[in-house]
């Protein structure tokens, strides 16, 4: 047990705080979460400086463009760019975290370096259009249809909730190949292509989330042709080829906003102390708590980043049990937010009323409180399937 | 950084295991608990506790100049983790703490109990006393295997003697280990037990329960094991809060989860829960917890 850093990582620390304090003064000021133009022209540029002080794809290996950093490593950084209030991935998620690595694991070489530079530039942004009208928790019964005809698979159904579709160039897709029947079950006849969100066929349509922004939007595929070039992985596989990857937005995806959770606090106890509510037992109790939890929240990080250490930088289940406990404390924490607020909470001119709004989706996005659960009961401790 | 535990930590944890199945596994735990001498008159097993002496689990953190293993707070805690699965009675805390203060105590031949708060555990079994107990009255103890004093007006103090931070962690860890240890006894009754011709862990409600359990342990132990590389009195105060809550809310579902068996004597799950509450009520509870960790919001 063993929490110092060595001396080799604690330089790479000083740099890159030494490249933050530089960069950061210089940037534009944060764009409208209305304007999505705006969004991504300012989300992309980060990731050019990224790229250009070579900070992009730290983690990824080497052959992937990548820097081939450690999984300590790689906390570091998403501490660091988040205690000095760097901008967050943003339109680059997808991207980085699940397409990046899944062309990373299981793309042709030609595959890498089509896709993968342009995403490390922050040139392209990709959406993940996984979850469809009926097929949500129950991914593996999706039904948009891709029937090959030539050296294109055409492509027709719809998708739903996907994040960034406004702004997208590419879409990672999983569409049916195989129909299911008695002895094909559905994860059996998936599979995976890079859809170009330019192509004749695709239409979005953007959703308004109860934040009243368009976070997402809704994805209708009409006869749409797709090079079969853009399959990643064999026909029928692209179920597998999605779960290599799949962990990965679990593992690390909320680094950094634990440690800007933990801000957050502090703040919340000032604001409180400021105003009077910390005289309120209740409230100064559960702000308590609260640093007990968000202590121990990043404690798990570190306990999850070194066992991935061990594991060369897979990270294994227990993204699920930390997915659980973080997504939860996430909203007590603004609904903490809003105690000490008080009248204040309900003003949506404030952060913390939007922050309250937007961790709803937490216990739902990336695989529900529920399916963790189930997740964590079958895999982790070995309990039976079933109902 | 490399939170991982050592192989010499793994070592450790294995041997401790190792000897409790050995010296205080099942059968004599059933026997301690089901014997004459339970509840006011429970009896300390002084063999038992010289051969923790001799194994150096009081004396772990001693250094090896004076007679110690020589170890840190992250092996103590590994050890303490390893008795509050075993169910481990006896006032182990006080004693570990008193190993360099009172003569005896590192080698197991002197019992040290201590007041916390308005309580002393095992106090007639002890040789030696941390704090002042006069006055103390017995209590009914709801715990079967820790008997208890309640000292008048001793609780309140301010300002916790210096023991106290490192008492909260080694409790905390044997919190810790009930709560594991719950986890697992519900997880194996889930897949053996059978209703409606299939096992109840294929139920999702059961399985949810069992999950939480498992959260609840695995979010204790990260902040257990970093309050013992830290030993930092405010991270210390919340793993205790952590660690005490999935302790007593695991024994619940434990409990939950085993159905009629679970509110039975002959199980052991009661015994867990019991324990569980003892352990919270040392300092600090809950409610002193979390105004420790409220001050430190700045
Ligand atoms: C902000 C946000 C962003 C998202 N971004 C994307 C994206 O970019 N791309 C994408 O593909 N998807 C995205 N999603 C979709 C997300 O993955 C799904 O919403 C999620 O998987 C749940 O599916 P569903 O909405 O159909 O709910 P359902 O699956 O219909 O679930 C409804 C309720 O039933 C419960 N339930 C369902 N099955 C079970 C079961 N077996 N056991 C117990 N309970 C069950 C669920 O837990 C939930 O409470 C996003 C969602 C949100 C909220």
């Amino acid at each position: 047990m063993d929490l110092t850093y060595t001396e080799e990582e604690e330089e790479f620390r000083a740099r890159l705080r030494a490249w933050l304090a530089a960069t950061l003064p210089g940037l534009p000021p944060r764009p409208d979460p209305r304007d999505w133009p705006g969004r991504r022209a300012y989300d992309t540029a980060w990731q050019r400086r990224l790229y250009d002080a070579g900070y992009a794809g730290l983690h990824w290996p080497a052959d992937a463009g990548g820097h081939g950093a450690t999984p300590t490593q790689h906390l570091i950084f998403l501490e660091e760019t988040e205690l000095a209030g760097a901008p967050y991935v943003g339109a680059n998620f997808v991207g980085l975290l699940h397409a990046g690595p899944t062309i990373a694991a299981e793309g042709t070489r030609a595959q890498c370096s089509r896709w993968l530079p342009p995403i490390l530039r922050g040139d392209e942004i990709w959406c993940q259009g996984f979850s469809e009208p009926d097929a949500g928790s129950d991914l593996a019964s999706l039904r948009t249809r891709a029937v090959r005809d030539g050296d294109a698979y055409v492509v027709t159904g719809s998708k739903i909730w996907t994040s960034h579709a406004e702004v997208a160039d590419w879409c990672e897709l999983l569409v049916r190949t195989r129909p299911v029947s008695a002895d094909v079950p559905g994860h059996r006849g998936i599979t995976w292509l890079a859809l170009p969100m330019n192509a004749p066929g695709v239409s979005v349509r953007p959703l308004r989330t109860l934040a009243g922004t368009t976070e997402f939007a809704e994805m209708f595929l009409d006869e749409v042709r797709v090079p079969a070039a853009h399959r990643v992985g064999e026909e029928n596989d692209g179920w597998r080829v999605t779960m290599v990857t799949l962990s990965f937005e679990r593992g690390t995806a909320f680094v950094g906003e634990v440690v800007a959770c933990r801000r957050t606090l502090r703040a919340l106890a000032e604001a409180a102390r400021g105003n009077g509510r910390w005289d309120d037992q209740e409230v100064r109790r559960t702000l308590g708590r609260l640093n007990a939890e968000f202590t121990a929240l990043w404690r798990l990080t570190q306990w999850n980043v070194s066992e991935a250490q061990r594991a060369g930088g897979v990270p294994g289940n227990s993204g699920s049990v930390f997915k659980l406990r973080y997504s939860h404390a996430r909203q007590e924490l603004y609904d903490a937010a809003a105690r000490v607020l008080g009248p204040g909470g309900l003003d949506l001119s404030h952060d913390w009323t939007a922050d309250r709004l937007s961790s709803l989706s937490y216990t739902i996005a990336a695989g529900t409180s529920q399916i963790q659960r189930n997740i964590v009961a079958e895999r982790v401790l070995g309990l039976p399937k079933g109902r | 950084m490399d939170f991982r535990l050592t192989d010499d930590q793994r070592a450790l944890q294995e041997g401790v295991r190792k000897l409790l199945e050995g010296r205080f596994g099942r059968e004599r735990l059933r026997a301690a608990v089901d014997g004459p001498g339970v509840g006011p008159e429970a009896s300390l097993d002084r063999a038992l506790w010289r051969e923790l002496g001799d194994a150096g689990f009081f004396a772990l953190r001693l250094p090896e100049r004076d007679g110690g293993v020589g170890l840190g707070l992250p092996e103590a805690v590994l050890a303490f983790e390893e008795a509050g699965r075993a169910l481990l009675p006896g006032p182990l805390v006080a004693t570990h703490l008193a190993a360099a203060t009172v003569p005896g105590a590192a080698t197991g031949e002197r019992v040290v109990t201590r007041v916390d708060g308005e309580l002393v555990e095992w106090l007639d079994a002890a040789d030696h006393v941390l704090g002042n107990a006069a006055g103390a009255v017995p209590v009914r103890s709801v715990d079967p295997l820790t008997p208890l004093h309640r000292v008048p007006g001793a609780a309140g103090g301010d300002v916790p003697e210096p023991d106290a931070v490192p008492a909260a962690l080694l409790t905390a860890a044997e919190q810790l280990g009930s709560a594991g240890r719950t986890t697992e006894a519900a997880v194996r009754y889930a897949g053996e037990r059978e209703q409606f011709g299939r096992p109840i862990g294929s139920f999702q409600a059961v399985k949810h329960l069992c999950a939480r359990m498992l959260v609840r342990t695995e979010t204790a132990r990260a902040a257990v094991y970093g309050a013992a590389v830290t030993g930092e009195a405010v991270e210390i105060a919340g793993a205790k809060l952590l660690a005490d809550d999935a302790a007593v809310r695991n024994a619940r579902d434990c409990l939950q989860v085993h159905g009629g068996m679970g509110f039975t004597w002959e199980a052991d799950v009661h015994l867990h829960l019991k324990r569980a509450w003892v352990r919270a009520e040392r300092w600090p509870t809950e409610r002193e917890a979390a105004e420790l960790l409220a001050a430190a919001l700045r």
